[in-house]
């Protein structure tokens, strides 16, 4: 039986303030971090665990440094067990660990709420100069910013089998995990709309980079947990979304597909000939009709290529899996293709590039707007911005004009309480219960000072321990940090 | 991937529940379209001012 695929996005927020275009954003994505509002607890981030560097084709990687110094200094962790801090120049969220796709994007959306407070927040200590945050990827200049996704492997898993069958998938899927872009980047050629934001970026297939020549296929080894049992994969292929129902999509489809090929339930792979030029089509592709060359000859569209890995992922799920979440992966994946055949207009209910291509398409042909027009481009960036009160996003959700899986009271409680069932869940009562003593923090361990000369180290090594059932007793019982260290150690 | 196997990978044929259902959305777009009217309008009371200058001022650089 597979590894249980425990699941954790990261999301870099663009930044703005729209009365000062020289405003710095790394300062102002460190205002950001700070003005949050709701629990939280400011550490050092111990990079000593972590080695970005690492390869997972089994090579290290000169010129990676341990750490960037900058980054460690706004660093905190939330009450819900999120990282929020800065990187680069960027505000970023990085959710807990969650145990499973809906789970994984409650806590996604979580994040765009913390994010909405600490803009409202940060806007205050400007003295009412609005700050803005986006969740999307691109400044339309040819400039981009992640939102990655992660997903325990078993280290057993071999990495080249990893590479065959998650190339093909995550280029298809970009059917439904695009957010849509208004135009071209970055050199390639002119489109009016795309369905994608981060497309035009990628430049290899496999690779270790994040920021220059991306590949379709990162291969950052560093499992935030016992390297001699797990692997982590960071699938930086991919848009930052706001519909519910999309994130959902795109979590729970690609955990089943590494979980089947776990179990070895996978026919051969379909490899791509040129998986790069085929990610750009597919992207650029408003018809779903363009053929894609396969390795070996023949062509598929990527519409053809996602029926398949429904098709043999219905049939391990039935034959491996009894939650009921992995039967709604496949309800929506389903009915996703199924519209994208009979009418793609339909999927403006729940994708984000459909909703916007429905949007715009009305305003072009009402105001006569060619689409290099800089309103369609103002339109596009404001449909991420997580303001309920200004992003078009939240404007369409609100009139149910996008389906969603959450009620508001279930995100804002998502703020607060961590996951149940990974080690998130210590993590966040930590942060609750001895804001004070806390000092550092990683993905696999807690550093507490308890007023001694030696500070003293928790590791949480094993991503699915630590959760209510574990730890929870203790934390209700124990009246402080040094209590805490004590019980654990019994 | 031939034909044939592209039509096994469809989960469904098409149905006449279908084709039904597509003559209907036709016939409600009229009334989608007002709707999707309305929300514009309510857009463009939210929508930035100065479009042109808000989206060259939009420049991010530095991210992953």
């Amino acid at each position: 039986m597979a590894l249980r695929k425990v699941i954790g996005t990261e999301t870099e927020y663009g930044i703005a303030v729209r009365t000062d275009p020289e405003f710095n954003p790394a300062l102002g994505s460190a205002m950001v971090v700070n003005s949050y509002p709701g629990p939280r607890v400011r550490v050092q981030w111990s990079y000593e665990e972590e080695s970005p560097g690492r390869d997972a084709r089994g090579f290290g990687h000169e010129g990676y440094g341990v750490s960037d110094p900058e980054g460690t200094l706004v660093n905190a962790v939330l009450a819900n067990g999120a990282r929020l801090y800065v990187d680069h120049a960027h505000p970023e969220y990085s959710a807990p660990e969650s145990y499973d796709p809906l789970e994984a994007a409650l806590y996604d959306k979580a994040g765009e709420r913390v994010m909405q407070r600490a803009a409202a927040s940060a806007t205050e200590r400007l003295g009412g100069e609005r700050l803005a945050l986006y969740k999307n990827n691109s400044d339309r200049k040819g400039n981009s910013y992640g939102a990655h996704e992660n997903y325990l492997l078993a280290r057993s898993t071999p990495f080249g089998d990893v590479i065959r069958y998650a190339m093909t998938f995550l280029v298809t899927r970009q059917l439904f995990t695009g957010s849509g872009k208004v135009g071209s980047e970055n050199g390639r050629p002119a489109v009016d709309f795309q369905l994608t934001q981060r497309a035009d970026f990628f430049e290899e297939e496999v690779g270790l980079e994040t920021t220059l020549k991306r590949p379709i296929i990162n291969t950052r080894d560093e499992p935030h947990g016992d390297s001699t049992k797990y692997r982590r994969l960071h699938v930086i292929f991919g848009d930052a979304n706001l519909s519910e129902v999309q994130i959902f999509l795109k979590l729970g489809s690609t955990a089943l597909i590494l979980a089947a090929l776990e179990d070895g339930a996978l026919p051969d792979p379909l490899d791509l000939a040129d998986p790069v030029t085929a990610a750009w089509t597919v992207s650029h592709d408003l018809t779903f009709r363009q053929p894609l060359e396969l390795d070996g000859g023949g062509t598929a569209t990527a519409l053809d290529l996602q029926w398949r890995y429904l098709e043999w992922l219905k049939k391990y799920v039935e034959k491996e899996l009894d939650e009921p979440v992995w039967y709604q992966v496949l309800t929506e994946w389903e009915n996703v293709l199924d519209d994208m055949e009979a009418d793609p207009s339909r999927l403006s209910d729940r994708l984000d590039w459909a909703a916007k291509r429905r949007l715009f398409e009305r305003y072009v042909d009402r105001d006569g707007l060619p689409w290099t027009d800089s309103k369609l481009a103002a339109l596009d960036l404001q449909y991420h911005d997580v303001d309920p009160g200004r992003g078009l996003y939240h404007r369409l959700a609100s009139r149910g004009g996008l389906r969603r899986l959450f009620t508001d009271e279930q995100i804002e409680a998502a703020e607060t309480n961590p996951p149940e069932r990974t080690r998130a869940y210590f993590r966040g009562r930590c942060v609750t219960q001895f804001p004070d003593s806390l000092v550092a923090a990683n993905w696999d361990s807690l550093v507490f000072d308890l007023g001694e000369p030696q500070l003293r180290r928790v590791p949480m090594l094993e991503p699915l321990r630590g959760g209510r059932d574990l730890v929870g007793p203790i934390l209700d019982e124990v009246d402080d940090a040094a209590d805490l260290i004590k019980r654990l150690g019994d | 991937m031939t034909d044939q196997e592209r039509s096994r990978s469809r989960s469904r044929e098409k149905s006449d529940e279908d084709v039904e259902e597509l003559e209907i959305t036709e016939e409600e777009s009229e009334a989608d379209l007002e709707g999707l009217d309305d929300l514009l309008d309510e857009i463009d009371s939210v929508l930035e001012e100065n479009a042109e200058e808000f989206v060259k001022n939009y420049v991010q650089k530095g991210g992953q």
